[in-house]
């Protein structure tokens, strides 16, 4: 009887409102603590917060913002994969940088009609991420090595190879110090959208990819028996074993997947951009966001897409940060809080929601009782 | 739910009475094994003519490049020791060069030391809270504490250096040294003896010179946390009873410990240590605190760590490699090229050694890689950095992937804890 006032249609409204009740918490709790961080070193708070909020309204930003978000989606996605089946693809990191770095070679050293030649550089990163992550999974399906140390590793042992081999292949980049491959011909590049109004920078094209992508991720895991399979893996191992389902075969299967979907993730900036080449700068690091984003989002689609806006528009206004002379870093701190502290958010809540559940089972099996013993005499 | 799961994806299968596990090497065998290890050093420095790789230099920058990674890989050990994996070090070890570098220009190098230990204990204090308290995945806070180490640290730099003589937004002022100790009328004769250039005597006095002379302070320090953790967590109750919340905290409750104290306590000394690490680094290897001096070295302490077996021992064994290969990376190209030849030598004895043992897959794999290696000796002159870089993380998934059987974590590592759990 209970339950009945709280669902409308088959939406649970009490389940909806905790699980964005938690992500809101976290957010509402970092902004706090950035302000007691700025408070503490004498920055004025609000003015600060209104300078970024101005800032951030101009198209521009809004621009870069998406721009980023698509990155950070792919990134969010990869790891996402790994999450559902229980497995901790921390090497996202090295996969993704490994895949740009061998797409961008292969990419670089001909040319072909447009579809053609994109399509083989995402295939290549593809590819490459893929039989990067296949190592990890490899490993921990024939020896029982953790695939949290195993990608850690090959995580370092990337950053050196593709030092190693963008020594070996690297030409100067037009205008700068800075090496990288040679450039992708014109046939790469990946159109851009005139999405955002009146500013003068294009949204990556490949934010259609990322779409398609979440979409993909989404009726994968959620409508198939295959990606019932994974769940169930990443629930219960031996249930999974019980009902027939191969462990080594899922673990493999889904470290490969979210491998392939790592090599994705360097492609908006390598087809998208300008210079259309791996170099030096090559943006790193974006794996560990990447993880944080899949937490915040917890593991949904829609959640994630979310998240990886709300990143990717903190690090894009963090610029103005700088220019009034407070260390954009700032947004470093906010995000590790972020994280922080959805996860005890959701930890919580998770406690809480089981006491609920307990205390609800137990009132009505009282009122059972009840009614069943006013029943008996008469 | 998620208990049972994880637990059987820990351990895959269950150990059924343990086959023939390796006995820990006594005293002798490891002077032995160390004794025969400088003396293939001393043949390969002799063919290839590669002094450097016994040379005093080398060894004393080897063991200065340990101590940040041996003390990283302490830190990871406290804390899965009581059941707490720490993928956090890095962060920590961040933390500790800041406040290093910090307290160091302020007050003295020494204070340095101590403020390194006490942010990176605070680092500590923080996954201790996020995982022990309210259960966070441990790796999940171990990511989101190497996330805030790093914008944490590049914050206050800008606070704190900016403007200061000699600093900046990237780095602190620099900063006095730490005094050095030397077992006191050793070094000119060892010197001297070293540059004779005699077969096996110059590379063992070159190995001593560079173990006895000028050793800051700090190293000596290190190696008394080595040793102190041992005696700690294997000679006392306090350290019994930390263990034992890493094998299986619901035995260890239910025999009266208080495994969220003991949690508490591992996960702070393993900030702490690793907090000093990062001081280390900015006071003795660097001159201050710089931005991106770890290098990823809490995850090379972490590898160190694994590599050791969860043990103390093996651990300060992992950290002098990996120590050695960076030393002698720094000193000259050429060595580390005869590196290649060692490696290679190394391995045709091992899978002599398996043959003897009639393991004959073992064997044939281990000669095929000696002799890939011996061919890559030949047919290059130069070992690029980059191959350098990767040897202990290359080195520790081999030891991973063909040594699991061996290695033995803490059973309960890693997994959540809840008091009362076990009813």
């Amino acid at each position: 009887m209970s339950t009945a006032t709280a669902r409308f249609g088959r939406v649970d409204v009490r389940r909806l409102a905790v699980s964005i009740a938690a992500p809101a918490l976290a957010i509402l709790f970092s902004l706090i603590v950035t302000g007691l961080v700025l408070v503490s070193s004498g920055d004025p708070v609000w003015s600060t917060l209104e300078q970024v909020w101005e800032y951030a309204k101009t198209p521009r930003v809004i621009a870069l913002s998406v721009n980023q978000g698509v990155t950070y989606y792919l990134s969010a996605l990869a790891v996402a994969i790994g999450f559902r089946m229980n497995l901790f693809n921390i090497g996202v990191d090295g996969q993704y940088r490994l895949a740009a770095f061998s797409a961008a070679v292969v990419g670089g050293s001909f040319s072909l009609p447009k579809p053609l030649h994109i399509t083989i550089i995402v295939l290549v990163a593809m590819l490459v991420g893929a039989m990067w992550a296949g190592i990890a999974a490899a490993l921990k399906v024939t020896r029982g090595v953790s695939e949290v140390i195993s990608t850690i590793m090959l995580n370092a042992i990337a950053t050196s190879l593709i030092a190693f081999m963008l020594g070996k292949v690297a030409v100067d980049v037009a205008g700068s110090n800075n090496i990288g491959t040679d450039p992708i011909d014109e046939t790469g590049a990946f159109p851009g959208i005139p999405l955002i109004p009146d500013s003068e920078l294009d949204v990556y094209g490949f934010i259609l990819v990322a779409i398609a992508a979440g979409i993909a991720y989404s009726v994968v895991l959620g409508r198939t028996r295959f990606g019932y399979d994974l769940r169930a893996t990443g629930r219960s191992e031996p249930a999974a074993v019980a009902s027939g389902v191969s462990v080594k075969r899922m673990v493999l299967i889904s470290m490969l997947l979210s491998g392939a979907v790592a090599g994705l993730v360097g492609m908006p900036q390598l087809l998208g951009g300008d210079s259309r080449t791996y170099s030096l700068d090559f943006p790193a690091g974006l794996g560990f966001t990447g993880i944080a984003i899949a937490l915040l989002g917890r593991n949904n689609a829609v959640g994630m897409a979310f998240s990886a806006l709300l990143f990717s528009f903190l690090d894009a206004s963090s610029i103005i940060l700088d220019i009034n002379d407070i260390s954009k870093e700032i947004v470093l701190i906010m995000q590790g809080t972020i994280v922080l502290s959805v996860v005890i958010a959701y930890e919580l809540v998770r406690r809480y929601s089981i006491v609920a559940e307990q205390r609800r089972v137990s009132r009505e099996l009282a009122a059972q009782r009840d009614v069943d013993a006013e029943g008996v005499p008469a | 739910m998620t208990a049972t799961a994880q637990a059987v994806a820990g351990a895959p299968g269950a150990p059924p009475a343990p086959k023939r596990r390796l006995a820990r090497p006594g005293w002798p065998t490891v002077l032995l094994a160390f004794a025969g290890f400088i003396v293939v050093l001393s043949v390969i420095a002799a063919i290839t003519g590669a002094d450097q790789l016994t040379s005093s230099g080398t060894v004393g920058a080897a063991v200065a490049l340990a101590v940040p990674i041996g003390m990283a890989g302490l830190g990871g050990l406290w804390s899965e020791r009581a059941g707490v994996v720490n993928i956090g070090l890095e962060g920590m070890l961040i933390l500790g060069t800041w406040g290093g570098g910090w307290a160091g220009y302020h007050w003295g190098p020494w204070v340095g030391v101590l403020v390194g230990a006490l942010m990176g204990a605070a680092g500590g204090l923080l996954h201790a809270i996020a995982t022990v308290t309210f259960g966070v995945d441990h790796i999940v806070s171990g990511v989101a504490i190497n996330i805030l180490g790093l914008g944490v640290t590049q914050y206050l730099s800008v606070i704190a250096f900016e403007g200061t003589p000699g600093g900046g937004e990237s780095q602190s002022p620099p900063i006095g040294d730490i005094s050095e100790v030397s077992i006191p009328g050793i070094g000119d004769p060892l010197d001297e003896l070293q540059d004779k250039g005699w077969f096996l005597v110059s590379d063992v006095a070159g190995i001593v010179r560079g173990l006895t002379v000028g050793i800051s302070l700090l190293t000596l320090v290190a190696i008394l946390l080595v040793v102190g953790t041992y005696y700690v967590l294997w000679r006392t109750a306090f350290g019994l009873r930390l263990r034992s919340c890493g094998e299986s905290p619901v035995a260890a409750e239910s025999l009266g410990v208080n495994v969220y104290l003991m949690k508490y306590a591992a996960v702070l000394v393993s900030g702490g240590l690793a907090g000093f690490g990062g001081a280390y680094l900015a006071l003795v290897l660097g001159n201050g605190y710089r931005e991106g001096q770890t290098g990823g070295r809490g995850f090379i302490g972490l590898a160190a760590m694994i590599f050791g077996n969860w043990r103390p021992g093996g651990l300060a064994a992992g950290a002098g490699l990996f120590g050695y290969t960076d030393a002698l990376q720094l000193r000259s190209s050429e060595a580390v090229h005869a590196l290649l030849l060692l490696v290679g030598v190394l391995l045709v004895v091992v899978s002599i050694w398996l043959a003897v043992r009639r393991r004959v897959v073992g064997a044939a794999v281990t000669f095929v890689a000696g002799v890939v290696f011996l061919v890559w000796y030949a047919a290059t002159d130069t070992l690029p950095e980059q191959i350098t870089n990767m040897t202990p993380y290359v080195t520790t998934l081999l030891v991973l992937a063909f040594a699991s059987q061996r290695l033995r974590m803490p059973a309960a590592d890693g997994l959540p804890y809840r008091r009362g759990q076990g009813g």
